[in-house]
């Protein structure tokens, strides 16, 4: 079965261990980000990936041959590092060649696949700079140039673009999906940037803690998140207590959301709902009052906090809708039920 | 910054003290010495103020020249002895635990504050048929019966490299820790076995380091004259054993000062020469 299989991926450095039976499995061609904060494991999970850490436990399969015992130089994958570790005293063109002249391919070779890198990564003509002289974009795809040199069946990423600023980012987010898309290749890239992972994933992998908490693609990691870690990790979002009444309806801080149910036995549950999905009206009513506590107007989107009882709901509005709320004012929070997601205790 | 030209003499005043220890502890004796390279010896006493090439002309000869040269191969082939076992060597420990790391470079540190006579009389015994390692290899079956390593070039070899060992490890040390682990992972990543990585990547990151290194191992070994006298034959004596017994046993000062002087500008050329090749090397 073609794709990358981890089997029950267990690293313990000591006693504590920093991946903690990690299952996974990726298509052939599919591109993943591994979501989560720093030292939950991303890095130790990629390195395993490579061959550069060994599992305590557990196989890691590629296109249905077991590659545990392979050491990182016949596993036959490119990986970007977060350091980039372009060779210092090689130029930008022996960099990309150093695979191929390790494969021993010839001087012709080299320079034919080295020059169609070059204009992959849209640097053709730079083969003879010092890699010093390149600023961080330019690295940066030389990095991922000579990653993919020998046309690996796996490729990997740690942190790639976390050194560039953010406008270079979101740019080489989209050039690095584009990229991938067009050489069809498998990919695992590592990031704690989750509007990143959004950007460029087929399919977001979040961790906590060693564990792999969801995995699902990013729209629905999004819209569905598993627990109030991810939801709260992706995105914004206004995580708010659920009880049930007396009477059997639902409610969230006091008034009764008509519509929502909650899994059957339970009363009390964390709700997530995504700021975008909070209406503001005028108070009364079905809606849960509030009063404004603070307006964030970025021009393009309006963030509204309400204030309910000491608990702050964020709306996020565009100025096209937006209801002229000043600080003080009191509003009406309606949650629509179809925007409510029941998270577990 | 600020990078203003000094204007009075008070902005100077930083530079007096490193000016003051240049000249009081390089420039005043280096001075005398190029001066008493000049003066003719007084067979009854010790020399009169003159200016003839004597002392240069008589050092002109074969024999001379052959202990000349075998100064220079000597402190050549330490330093390149040196190199190619503290690199590795330090490349290995940096890679091991803190804790590890800080024992093994006590360890050398100590090793540093033996003197060379201890260091040569220590080896003298390690060698010696008596007492020496032969005894050993000869009680677990290795060899026949206890020989004499010494006096050989390989004792004289041996025991320069010893000593100059840790100071090639501790000078290595800095450089390596602080190279980027993760070169040598990317080199693997690409089709490169370990060692193939490090002889590719980690060795050619840091070859000013290394050519730094021999230089100073080279230096620190031209300088040895009590080593070769007790590990090795009188062929085996470098040109600094020669000085010291122009200078204190025959009390030939002006010759001995010769001497001195040619073997510190034959030192600089090669010195020169070795960063000049590096830098066109570089320029590449
Ligand atoms: N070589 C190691 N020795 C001991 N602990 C380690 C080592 N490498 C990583 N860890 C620990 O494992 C955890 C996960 O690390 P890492 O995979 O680098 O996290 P992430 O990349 O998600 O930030 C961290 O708590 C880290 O301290
Ligand atoms: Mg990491």
């Amino acid at each position: 079965m073609p794709g990358l299989d981890i089997n029950s991926i267990t690293k313990k450095f000591g006693n504590f261990a920093a991946v903690d039976n990690v299952q996974l499995n990726v298509p052939h061609g599919t591109f993943v980000c591994l979501l989560g904060p720093s030292g939950c494991g991303k890095t130790t999970l990629l390195r395993m990936i490579a061959g550069l850490e060994e599992p305590t436990n557990g196989a890691i399969v590629l296109d249905g041959e077991d590659i545990t015992p392979l050491p990182t130089h016949k596993r036959n994958l490119g990986m970007v590092f977060q350091s980039l570790a372009l060779f210092p005293h090689l130029s930008v063109g022996d960099n990309i060649a150093y695979a191929l002249r390790i494969r021993g391919a010839s001087k012709e070779e080299q320079k034919k696949r080295v020059d169609e890198l070059l204009s992959l990564i849209h640097l053709t003509g730079f083969a003879d700079r010092p890699v010093a002289k390149l600023s961080g974009g330019q690295r940066q795809r030389v990095a991922i140039a000579r990653a993919l040199a020998l046309s690996p069946k796996l490729f990997l990423l740690d942190e790639p673009l976390s050194a560039l600023d953010a406008k270079l980012r979101e740019a080489m987010q989209v050039e690095l999906r584009q990229l991938q898309q067009r050489l069809g290749i498998t990919t695992i890239v590592v990031t704690h940037d989750q509007r990143e992972a959004m950007t460029m994933a087929d399919l977001v992998v979040v961790m906590g803690h060693g564990k792999i908490l969801q995995a699902a693609p990013p729209i629905e990691i999004y819209r569905k998140p598993a627990d109030a870690f991810v939801a709260d990790f992706i995105g914004i979002t206004n995580l708010l207590p659920a009880e049930v009444d007396s009477t059997g309806r639902t409610t969230i801080l006091g008034t009764a959301i008509p519509g929502l149910a909650m899994p059957a036995g339970q009363t009390k549950a964390s709700v997530s709902v995504r700021p975008e999905d909070v209406h503001l009206g005028s108070p009364g009513g079905s809606a849960i009052t509030g009063e404004v506590s603070f307006v964030r107007d970025l021009g393009g989107t309006i963030e509204t906090f309400v204030d309910v009882g000491g608990t702050s709901i964020i709306a996020v509005t565009t100025p096209r809708e937006r209801h002229d709320v000043p600080v003080g004012a009191k509003v009406g929070v309606t949650l629509p039920p179809a925007s409510c997601v029941v998270l577990g205790a | 910054m600020r990078r203003e030209a000094p204007k009075s003499v008070a902005d100077y005043t930083p530079l007096f003290f490193p000016a003051l220890m240049l000249i009081v502890f390089f420039v005043v004796p280096f001075s005398t010495m190029i001066a008493v390279s000049f003066f003719k010896r007084n067979p009854s006493g010790f020399y009169t103020p003159d200016f003839v090439f004597d002392n240069y002309a008589r050092f002109l000869s074969v024999f001379f020249g052959g202990v000349l040269g075998f100064s220079l191969m000597l402190a050549v082939l330490v330093a390149v002895c040196c190199v190619c076992i503290a690199f590795p060597f330090t490349y290995l420990l940096t890679r091991r635990p803190r804790r590890v790391q800080t024992l093994w470079l006590v360890g050398l540190l100590s090793v540093l504050s033996l003197s060379e006579v201890i260091i040569g009389f220590a080896w003298s015994t390690l060698f010696s048929r008596t007492a020496g390692i032969t005894n050993l290899f000869v009680a677990i079956g290795l060899m026949d019966k206890p020989v004499a390593l010494l006096p050989t070039f390989g004792a004289v070899l041996t025991g320069m490299v010893y000593q100059a060992l840790p100071y090639t490890i501790l000078v290595l040390y800095p450089a390596l820790v602080r190279l980027d682990p993760t070169l040598l992972e990317a080199a693997r990543t690409l089709g490169a076995s370990p060692i193939r990585a490090f002889f590719n990547v980690v060795a050619p990151a840091l070859r000013n380091t290394i050519v730094a290194t021999l230089i100073m191992v080279f230096v620190f070994a031209l300088g040895s004259y009590l080593l070769p006298q007790i590990l090795g034959r009188p062929q085996h004596w470098t040109l600094s054993v020669l000085i010291t017994d122009q200078a204190i046993y025959q009390s030939n000062m002006p010759f001995a000062a010769a001497m001195a002087v040619f073997l510190v500008l034959i030192s600089l050329a090669l010195v020169g020469l070795t960063l000049l090749v590096g830098r066109r090397e570089n320029a590449l």
